[in-house]
Parts: C-alpha cells; structure tokens; sequence
C-alpha cells in the first residue's frame, strides 16, 4: 500500500480524516499514484492536476523522503521508502498568499 | 408564512441566512466550503430546495457544488469545464494574443423551468451548460467563437462573463455580459450570439460604434419586461428598450455613474437600485457615505436611500454579483460588500439593516423567496 497525505481542503473533498492508504497496481510511479488517488477519490480529479493535460496545478507540489518531486515526469518511480510504506507521499498546497 | 433566503458567496466560504416574511430575525448557518472563494450561489426557480455553488480556489481550481435540501448539505458534482475544440486566443491586456484559459465560474445561473439545467459564465469569457444537474458541462462555443473574440480584452478582474439573464417569455433568448468585451444576445438558445453594445460610449474606445470592448460590470431585468435592461457599465448607468439593439444613458443625477451593483424591483419594473462608487480608481462610495440610489423612473431621477446605513468613514465597495432583491409582497433588497457586511431592506430600500456585519469579503448575494 502507499501511504498519501493531501492537503486540508483536498482532505475535506475527499471526505478523509487521516493519510489515505492506495493500492497501486505495477510499477509506483508519480503518475501511477495520482490515477491510483483520482480513482479512488474521483471528487479530485482536476484539484490537483488538469483534467485533460494532466499537468500539476501550479499551486500543488508533490514530496516524497524529503525530495521535490514537483516537477518530475508521471514516469518516475517513487523511492523506495514510499513503496514499502515507511515514507508517505506528500501533496502539498503550495504556501502563497492567505 | 412565506420567507427568504439569502445565498451568500464570500472569499472565505458561503454563509445561507434565512428568516420568515418578517425579514426581522435571521438565522445564520456557515462558512460552508470554509477557505474556499465561493463567486457565486443561485437557487432553481422551479425546486427550491436545489441550489447550485461555484467553489474555486487558486491552488486547487474549481468545484461545483450541489444541495438538494436548501444549503444543509452539499454534494460536489462536475467540475470539469474544457472549452469546445482549440480556444484560442483573445487579447491580452497589452495587445498581443493570449490563450484562453479557463479559471473560475463566475457566475450561475439555473433554468426557469428545469433544476436540472444550469448555464454557467466563466473566466475566460465562456458560457457552459449542463442539463443533469451539474455532473456534466458543455461549452455553447457560438459566444466564445464570435467573430470579434480575438478583439475581447480582459478587465482588471479577468475576462469574465458575470452576468446572464434568462427571457422568461422565450427561453431561447438568453443575455450576457462580459468584461471588457460587453454585452451579447443569443436568440437560439446559445448557439449564436450578437453583440448589443450599440449607444455605449466608453473612455479609450474612440468608435461610438465599437462592436465590442465595453466594460459592462452588470445587467438586470424585471422579469414581466425582457426587452428592457438596465446596465451598469464601468462608468455610466443605461438602459435598452429594444432588447439590447440601443441603449440611452439614464444616470441623471446620480454622484457618480460609476459602480458594480445593480437590480430592479420584484413587482416595480420601472424602479431600479444602484450602489454609485466614487471612480475606477477609488472604489468606494463618494465622501465615506454608503448609499443606494433608488429610481422610480427608470432612471434619470434617482433619490439617495441611506437610513441605517453608515453615512461616515465607510470605503467597502459592492462588488456586481452583490446586490439582488426577493419577491415578497413588499420587496426587499439586500446587498453585501467587500467590508464583510450583508445589508437588507424589508420596505424596497426606505431602510436598512445589516443581518451580518463581519463576514469575509462579500462576492455575491442572491435571495431565495420561500413557500
């Protein structure tokens, strides 16, 4: 399972309390998981990434074992601590404005 | 008893305030969508129990939320808004083209005969419609597609379609209005569009037959005269007779004819209210004084209306979406502004109340008469 924490507001869509827990099939990309977590919670789509283009809002950031993975491509596998559930994968609404 | 409810979008969230035909003791229920920019709320006229919310926020973009029970409970349905084939471009605030973008709903607006159907106005300038209650949106792609939309540049607040008002005699003609592109009709039910912004004269725009680039921040109409509206441009309050085909400047008297808000009474169709700001580049009322401006006339004479509004030291503004009127047998008119306060008269504006004073800044008010 992959661990993911979402900001407040995605928390309060998603009707969430906690970390949401994702079972992702194949290879754990950073693409894989956003369809993982958009499948689960379709009330997300378009909140953390564009509908049809699929490119990250520019306000969301993604964090994994303190690394920006913001702007890697979906195709990129997440680390190891991520995959054994050690580390969650973060979403993170950028700090701008009040 | 009859009563009223008033749907209230804020910066910071939604707020429903709701009182019986006495319009004296309001109850409060809110922030729903707590955090979130709510633009705009509206109720069908056919089931009012179902209410539309247009919730957005710069980090997360857009949500549409549906209530089925009156604003207790909300349930989020389609946000997905693509504009119909390549959009485009339009211009951008320096001349050159740039490409539309969608980033907000501005404005909702359900069907007089169908809850399930909602047209949407949003930024960048498009109107969008869904007919199974919010689940699914489809561009009406004849207005953004419109000959002079490459020419449409943005107001200060974005290229935004903030106003649409439905013909109630002919569901098939439907009136908007853009900033800074103007005013246009569609007589086919929104597959294609004409601009109306003949007789509009605007400061920059040399042609007094400039098809379009007028700032028009609002329009209104009294339901039993669809061929009259009332407009309140950037600077200018004016008025149509012919449906938008002419326009005649009706400001008369007024401190200033600039302003955002404006609505006509439920049963007065020639009593119209405005809220006059000082200038573009002060928006605030004139001399600190908070005052609606009342015609009886359809414009021209219009007489300040300011008891139980303050009358020193006040610099909100009241934004176009902020200012809306319910249906009792003695009208009442309520307006919100960017101070947080929700302002109702009970007596179509001989005096004022506020039902709250310290919400968020007040993005739109819409009122809700109850059976």
């Amino acid at each position: 399972m992959i661990r993911v924490q979402l900001p407040a507001h995605l928390r309060t869509l998603a009707r969430v309390n906690d970390e949401v827990l994702l079972d992702v099939r194949g290879e754990v990309t950073l693409g894989a998981v956003l369809d993982a977590l958009e499948d689960r919670y379709p009330v997300l789509r378009g909140t953390i990434r564009d509908h049809v283009t699929h490119r990250r809002r520019p306000f969301v950031r993604f964090f994994a074992c303190e690394q920006d993975l913001s702007h890697d491509p979906p195709q990129t596998p997440l680390p190891p601590e991520v995959i054994a559930a050690t580390e969650p994968f973060l979403v993170i609404g950028a700090m701008a404005g009040g | 008893m009859s009563g009223v409810r008033v749907l209230v979008g804020t910066r910071k969230g939604a707020f429903v305030l709701t009182s019986d035909g006495t319009r004296k003791q309001w109850n409060v229920s809110g922030p729903h969508f707590a955090g979130w920019e709510i633009y705009h709320l509206k109720g069908s006229p056919v089931n009012q129990d179902r209410i539309y919310a247009s919730q957005s926020s710069g980090w997360f973009g857009q949500m549409i939320q549906r209530s089925n029970d009156g604003g207790k409970t909300w349930e989020p349905v389609g946000n997905k808004f693509v504009y119909d084939g390549t959009p485009g471009t339009h211009q951008w605030y320096d001349g050159t083209p740039h490409p539309w973008e969608f980033a907000r709903v501005w404005h909702l607006e359900p069907s007089l005969t169908d809850p399930e159907t909602v047209y949407a106005g949003v930024q960048d300038a498009a109107m969008f419609r869904t007919t199974d209650g919010g689940q699914n949106w489809s561009e009406l792609a004849g207005l953004r597609t419109h000959p002079s939309g490459p020419k449409w540049q943005p107001g200060a607040g974005g290229l935004c379609l903030h106003t649409i008002l439905i013909d109630p005699s002919n569901p098939n003609r439907i009136f908007i209005a853009i900033s800074a592109a103007g005013a246009f009709r569609t007589d086919d039910g929104g597959k294609s569009w004409k601009p109306i912004n003949r007789g509009l004269k605007s400061e920059g725009i040399p042609s007094p037959n400039a098809e379009v680039g007028h700032c028009v921040h609002r329009i209104a109409m009294h339901r039993s005269r669809p061929n009259t509206l009332f407009m309140q441009k950037h600077w200018d309050v004016m008025r149509t007779d012919d449906a938008g085909e002419s326009w005649t400047e009706v400001s008369g008297n007024l401190p200033t004819d600039f302003g955002f808000a404006m609505d006509v009474h439920a049963h007065e169709p020639e009593t119209v209210y405005v809220v006059p700001i000082k200038s573009d580049s002060e928006h605030f009322p004139p001399d600190g004084q908070l005052r609606v401006f009342r015609s009886r006339t359809g414009g021209n004479e219009w007489e300040p209306l300011t008891k139980g509004l303050p009358q020193r030291d006040c610099y909100v503004n009241v934004l176009r979406d902020a200012m809306t009127v319910d249906a009792l047998d003695t009208c009442g008119v309520y307006f919100g502004t960017t101070g947080g306060q929700v302002y109702a008269s009970a007596d179509a504006g001989d005096t004022w109340t506020a039902i709250v004073r310290d919400l968020p800044p007040v993005l739109s008010v819409e009122a809700q008469t109850l059976k």
